[in-house]
């Protein structure tokens, strides 16, 4: 891609981590201003409830308190959270910011408290006394979109948000024709994101200018400036919106939230700086959720294995109020239902499901983690039921490399992939073989061992503005300074993903230069140009190509420029080692330091070069990217306690061409714990009367250090030819690629005793019961096969 | 009603009037100003404000700064100020990085970096305890610490190459 690839390529460490681990970096938290006062969130303890009255009064009164804030307070003073996601005939389950006449989660903001100090305006929390009137909670999705259900909504006709129906190919025809169908219902359970650190926000308000200033930990920060512009009804070109250091987000800071108009509205109502500061529970209750879909999945199958169709019906448990994005994730589950097999007929139907829970949203991966799975998992179950090996199901149903570009009946354009030589990479590294003959012995002594095996493509570098409800360009913006530093602003937001490296060392090959020469900006909308976010596996994908566009406009200038100096045609100028030299007489060049300053001393330019060295790019891509890989795992199940122990894990992903092998690798590890946790561990999950029973980590189990095998990752290289970089994309690889490997090596491990799915999350406990349950296969098998 | 407490934070002493109520990590935090201690769970649980009291990791999200009365705490900011090399002449030619901060840089063993003060300051109290921790022993030492970037990996060979650079140093 650059004319010397000195540093893309190579593991560099990162230029982000001395400050952070020197405990130099600054967080939301971690902003202080003079008179700073305390927002604190009075939030409903019932999941469905009317609001009787709410009496501030004792709260008015305590010690501290400046303010107290209802919803009557400010109706119509503050918009609604906004929902981005139009589908047709959805229902408009939008929500105000603070509740007025009903409360339909746990965790719902009721009323803010704003105090001169942290603790009292805690305290105060406690003093407002509000008088509700329980309704029933609706928690079972299913139950919800029953006929005659209660409502969470007096106006609409039922609990259902919307349906959504995708056909491709002959369906029918398919399932006629075929020789088996595979039947299944499959969970895939709601989960906590648990970014490390909870959201915050800090907002100060300058009323001469007028200026307001928010620091919020969010994904998005001109997204979320000009939505809270908008909700305030404040023009956004007042608004300075700053994104300091990010302590993760997994999508859960892909979003608007009530919490950062309500704190930017308290300081320009009191005008002093407000800071809130999310405690664990509140983000347990009141940041978005993710996944939480059932899915009755068919597969129609030739006796040789060959996948002929499938059809899905799904229900998206969406919570009771649409966040950002909430009502689109089901629907990218849907376009991704084919994974990577040629399947020409598929009909997906999803039942969008309005419940007494928070919102579900964009959680790593966001609908393909989904898609994967189920997909994986059926594949698995048609291996079982054929006596196959899952790798021999895969590799008949890949699409070959010289079938790309690969339309699928979802309507997607797949770019590039080489699924077959990437499978048989991952079966290598793993010594597939032989781990499946010492399973054969294993179990002949009467271990539960299983090897797991899953091959995932997903979707990336999110994406042609055309496929996405909010633009999928990103900008970025080069300026080379007068000493030859360079500086770029992005308007991808990294948090922990580390672009300001990357990024750097691709400026760096571009220019000649060190990437230590190469500052990348982030998060500051009066610095960075209009941006999208970080999220979808784009920053590198789309905003690196952003940037990319930009060093390239540079290059040609400074070629001109040199060129003059030179006395050369600018075609025949080379970039090396700081220099810009003659290719015909490489003795002949300038300096880059000199080229530089000659473009700012603008006494030497060629005729119609304008002096100053910067550029901006707003890049949009023409598609997705369609990163692939194959997982390939071994787990041991304890017979006594249902402990599944990961005796193995191997990682063969293609995310195209790598800038920084150390980044991918983090990546790809962080990825897979994160499905380990959703297979093993992880659950959110709300009692009968809709209260949140896993509201805290006491009862959320997250995996630990010790629960985590080496996991051994590689990779196969297929570039894409969507953006000039050649990169898809690799955040989001892992979580996708390793839930299903995980969940299929332990039903592989209990294939013996007759079982053939387990549903998420695998717990220990889950596992006990099922040992102790007499052999379901005569049962299991006469259900499954028509 | 206001307790008075003499705590030694990163060396320098401090006399304060503190409510009773307030959590060390707060003290830490908002009194003295030192912000790279985090707080993630308010439980006990995450790690993120993890401080050594005495030689010893502890949670300062759910410990008062009166009980730290009379203490020697060291946070992320003062680490490098106890790593004896630095001592002697300033700097070791890293930065005057603390090797377990040296090694999480090396090793790419943080991403987001919330959980990185707590987690290195933990590590330093393993290697305290001992000094060549097995792979699995320094996953168990990370038991009260969650990570929710790396996957734990590279974390884990970071402390495993802090621990062979401090034996080298100490011999």
């Amino acid at each position: 891609m650059a004319t010397v690839a000195k540093y893309v390529g190579r593991p560099m460490k990162r230029k982000e981590d001395p400050r952070l681990i020197q405990g130099l970096a600054h967080y939301v938290d971690d902003i202080q201003l003079a008179n700073m006062h305390y927002m604190a969130v009075v939030r409903s303890p019932y999941a469905h409830a009317k609001i009787r009255s709410v009496d501030v009064s004792k709260a008015k009164s305590a010690h501290g308190v400046v303010a107290v804030i209802t919803g009557d307070d400010i109706r119509g003073a503050i918009g609604p959270v906004p929902c981005a996601a139009q589908i047709p005939d959805m229902k408009p389950a939008f929500r105000t910011v603070l509740a007025t006449d009903k409360v339909r989660f746990v965790g719902e903001p009721v009323a803010v408290i704003v105090a001169n100090e942290r603790y009292a305006a805690r305290d105060a929390v406690d003093l407002v006394e509000v008088d509700y009137e329980p309704l029933t909670a609706l928690v079972d999705p299913e139950k919800a979109i029953a006929k005659g259900s209660p409502k969470l909504y007096d106006n609409f006709a039922d609990n259902v948000a919307y349906r959504w129906e995708l056909e491709g190919g002959d369906v029918a025809g398919a399932f006629k024709k075929a020789d088996k169908v595979i039947k299944q219902r499959m969970i895939n359970q709601r989960l906590i994101p648990m970014a490390m650190e909870p959201r915050g926000v800090v907002a100060t308000f300058d009323p001469g200018e007028p200026k307001l200033t928010i620091w919020t930990s969010t994904q998005i920060p001109h997204l979320v400036r000009t939505q809270v512009g908008a909700m305030l009804g404040f023009s956004e070109t007042s608004i300075h919106l700053i994104t300091p250091e990010v302590g993760g987000g997994f999508g859960s800071k892909l979003n608007v939230y009530a919490e950062e108009a309500l704190c930017a509205h308290l300081a320009m109502k009191i005008g002093k700086p407000v800071k809130w500061i999310e405690s664990r529970r509140e983000n347990f209750q009141a940041t978005i959720h993710g996944r939480d879909f059932i899915n009755y999945v068919e597969l129609a199958v030739k006796r040789d294995g060959t996948i002929l169709g499938a059809r899905y019906k799904i229900i998206a448990d969406l919570g009771a109020y649409y966040q950002l994005l909430t009502p689109l994730i089901p629907t990218l589950t849907g376009l991704m239902l084919c994974g990577s097999y040629k399947i020409p007929a598929i009909r997906i139907e999803i039942t969008g499901a309005l419940t007494n829970k928070m919102a579900t949203d964009a959680y790593r991966g966001a609908g393909r983690p989904e898609a994967t799975y189920f997909i994986e998992r059926a594949m698995d179950i048609v291996a079982a039921e054929l006596n196959k090996d899952p790798l021999e199901i895969r590799r008949k149903n890949f699409p070959a490399p010289k079938d790309f570009p690969y339309a699928t009946p979802t309507g997607l354009i797949y770019d590039t992939a080489a699924y077959e030589k990437c499978l048989d990479a991952a079966a290598k590294a793993s010594g597939y073989a032989k781990l499946r003959k010492e399973q054969a012995a294993a179990r002949k002594n009467g271990k539960l061992i299983g090897i797991g095996v899953s091959s995932y493509v997903e979707i990336c570098a999110m994406g042609p503005s055309s496929a996405m409800p909010a633009g999928g360009w990103e900008s970025g913006t080069v300026r080379i300074e007068p000493t030859g530093k360079v500086k770029v602003l992005t308007g991808s937001s990294p948090h922990g993903q580390g672009q300001e490296t990357s990024f750097a060392q691709v400026a760096a090959d571009m220019l000649g230069i060190a990437p230590d020469d190469v500052l990348v900006v982030h998060g500051d909308t009066s610095e960075v140009p209009y941006g999208i976010g970080t999220f979808g596996s784009r920053a590198t994908a789309v905003g690196g190509t952003a940037m990319y566009k930009c060093l390239e406009k540079l290059r040609d200038k400074l070629s001109k420029i040199a060129a003059h100096i030179l006395e050369v045609d600018p075609s025949k100028v080379a970039f090396g080692d700081r220099k810009i030299y003659s290719k015909a007489d490489p003795k002949k060049s300038v300096s880059f330091n000199d080229l530089v300053s000659a473009a700012y001393v603008a006494k030497t330019l060629p005729p119609g070069v304008e002096p100053g060295l910067e550029a901006t790019t707003f890049f949009e891509p023409t598609n997705f990217t369609f990163p692939f890989g194959t997982h390939i795992c071994v787990v041991e199940i304890d017979r006594d306690t249902g402990d599944v122990k990961l005796k193995k894990y191997v990682a063969v992903d293609d995310c195209g061409n790598v800038i920084n092998p150390l980044l991918v690798d983090g990546q790809v590890h962080g990825g897979i714990v994160q499905a380990i946790g959703q297979v093993l561990f992880e659950e959110a999950v709300y009692d009968a009367e809709g209260q949140l029973i896993t509201g805290e980590l006491t009862d959320y189990a997250l995996p630990h250090a010790a629960d985590i095998p080496r996991m051994e990752t590689s990779r196969t290289v297929t570039p894409t030819p969507v953006n000039p970089m050649g990169v898809k994309g690799v955040g989001e690889a892992g979580t996708i690629g390793a839930t299903p490997c995980v969940v299929n090596a332990v039903v592989d491990a209990l294939a013996p005793l007759g079982i053939t799915h387990v549903d998420l999350p695998i717990k220990r406990e889950r596992i006990w019961g099922l040992l102790r349950k007499p052999a379901p296969r005569a049962k299991a098998k006469s259900g499954r096969v028509r | 009603m206001a307790i008075d407490v003499r705590i030694s934070v990163n060396g320098k002493e401090h006399e304060s009037k503190v409510e009773p109520r307030l959590l060390l990590v707060h003290y830490l935090r908002d009194t003295l100003g030192l912000t790279g201690t985090h707080i993630g769970c308010e439980t006990s649980l995450c790690g993120a404000c993890t401080v050594l009291l005495n030689g010893k990791a502890v949670k300062s999200c759910t410990m008062l700064a009166a009980q730290a009365d009379g203490a020697e705490i060291t946070t992320i900011e003062g680490l490098a100020g106890t790593w004896k090399p630095n001592g002697a002449n300033g700097k070791d030619g890293h930065g005057g990085l603390h090797p377990m901060q040296e090694g999480f840089w090396e090793k790419h063993g943080l991403q987001c970096g919330y959980c990185t003060p707590g987690m290195i300051l933990t590590a330093v109290a393993l290697l305290n305890e001992n000094p060549k921790p097995s792979e699995s022993e320094i996953r168990g030492a990370l038991n009260g610490n969650l990570c929710r970037c790396t996957g734990y990996q590279n974390i884990v060979e970071a402390i495993q190459y802090a621990a062979k650079k401090m034996e080298a140093k100490s011999r």
